[in-house]
């Protein structure tokens, strides 16, 4: 069983419809027991961080999530979720990867939120597997992770900045796999497969 | 790098692609499901679908036609068309879309633009402008380019992003559909005046064109119909071009 966490982030479908693509039916639910029961936990979301947070506390689900065993895949807001702090809303967040999460700041007319296709590299780890060095995948962000140990993905966007992490059960992408035409679906596959 | 988006815009009538007849090898041109798949396969970086139906009937036969591409598509898509208050953009992202496309609304009630970003975040919000140039000033228009408005295009742009739009699409109703190239002055102008991406949109007839919107209007993504429909350019060649003059393509 593949479980989608639900929760009040938009576009949760858009992950649905993804593992539909590749024959995963998910149960997507905030049910304590279902996700604690998954053999694997996507963790989706767009949103802003804070309120997020506070939503997750209030239903116990951070707590939760830190103690899953089973492979758990954060996406986008998720991923940012899975870090220490968050500059957005000066918010404590799960603290599963011991690393800060930075809101960009623009040095050469750069435009944020960082939108749109852009290159992974320096790629590491199963959850890659079969992806080539410098393909694209679809981003929309204006909080990022710094380089850290625990990157298996890294991209340039005003600096190189970690754009996936992998730290033993938890694995987490600031770029949408469900929107990364076959790169992303790829991506999703091994996560489904670890 | 980040890479320059290429962007096909389909109109959408009571559930129906129109204008892609041409496609060699393609049997069903009419089923935006199946334009969808075949743009993504050929390398489109996102999609745009565009209601031009009336009806109430065929408003209802396009929230279907979003929950299909959403089920079946793997890259974005943004929805545009009729939208006129944030129900009718929520019941297109409850659908399935990544963004919404607000343009006439958007002139008559800027609030709107702020309610959006506010519930769904700015992300979703694309504002389009239409646009012309007479008189020395691109003035901003209501209904398709129907109704001039008291609005130029660089001011009103700047109001839309501090209201909370997330991207630009500007077509100029002087160069739309007469395949000159897209108005590389006012594009550069934007990019000047705004820290949102701003997508090109009308004008294209050549692949340097496109090169063109990149290079000299500085745009982020060039959005283009008929010459992709009726097959006169190849978005994988396109892509080719593009890498070959430096810019940088998925």
């Amino acid at each position: 069983m593949v479980v989608v966490i639900k929760y009040n982030a938009g576009n949760i479908h858009s992950v649905v419809h993804a593992l539909r693509r590749i024959g995963i039916d998910p149960v997507v639910t905030d049910d304590k027991e279902l996700i604690q029961k998954a053999d694997k936990v996507i963790f989706p979301g767009v949103g802003e961080a804070e309120t997020t947070m506070k939503y997750l506390k209030e239903r116990g689900l951070d707590t939760l999530i830190k103690s899953l065993t089973q492979p758990v895949l954060g996406i986008c807001l998720g991923m940012q979720l899975m870090c220490k702090h968050s500059e957005e809303g000066n918010v404590d967040c799960l603290g599963i990867f011991d690393i800060e999460v930075k809101k960009f700041v623009q040095r050469n007319k750069e435009k944020i939120p960082h939108m749109g296709w852009n290159q992974v590299e320096s790629l590491k780890s199963d959850l890659m597997r079969g992806v080539t060095e410098g393909n694209h995948a679809y981003f929309v962000h204006s909080y990022y992770v710094p380089l850290c140990e625990y990157a298996i993905a890294t991209t340039d966007y005003i600096d190189k900045f970690t754009s996936a992490l992998h730290k033993d059960n938890f694995y987490a992408t600031q770029f949408h796999p469900e929107k990364s035409g076959d790169v992303g679906t790829k991506i999703l596959e091994n996560f489904i497969n670890l | 790098m980040l890479a320059k988006r290429i962007i096909p815009c389909l109109d959408v009538k009571d559930g129906k692609t129109v204008k892609g007849v041409n496609f060699v090898n393609f049997r069903h041109a009419g089923d935006p499901v199946e334009m969808a798949a075949m743009y993504s396969e050929a390398g489109a970086d996102e999609l745009v679908f565009l209601d031009i139906t009336a009806s109430h009937e065929g408003r209802k036969t396009f929230v279907d036609v979003v929950k299909r591409v959403a089920a079946s598509t793997s890259i974005p898509f943004t929805v545009g068309g009729g939208i006129g208050e944030l129900a009718d953009v929520e019941r297109l992202l409850n659908a399935g879309a990544d963004k919404v496309s607000i343009n006439s609304a958007a002139l008559r009630n800027p609030q709107l633009i702020n309610d959006i970003a506010k519930n769904f975040g700015s992300q979703v919000c694309v504002v389009a402008i239409d646009a012309q140039f007479e008189n020395n000033e691109w003035i901003c228009y209501l209904n398709g380019g129907r109704i001039p408005t008291e609005r130029k295009l660089v001011e009103w742009a700047v109001e839309a992003q501090e209201r909370g739009a997330g991207e630009i699409l500007f077509t100029s109703m002087s160069h739309d559909g007469v395949k000159t190239g897209y108005p590389n002055e006012a594009l550069a102008a934007l990019h000047e005046s705004l820290n949102i991406p701003v997508i090109a949109s009308g004008g294209a007839g050549t692949m340097e064109h496109f090169k063109d919107a990149f290079l000299i209007g500085k745009a982020d993504a060039a959005l283009a119909a008929s010459v992709f429909h009726f097959g006169e350019i190849n978005i994988k060649e396109l892509k080719e071009y593009l890498k070959n003059n430096n810019i940088p393509v998925r």
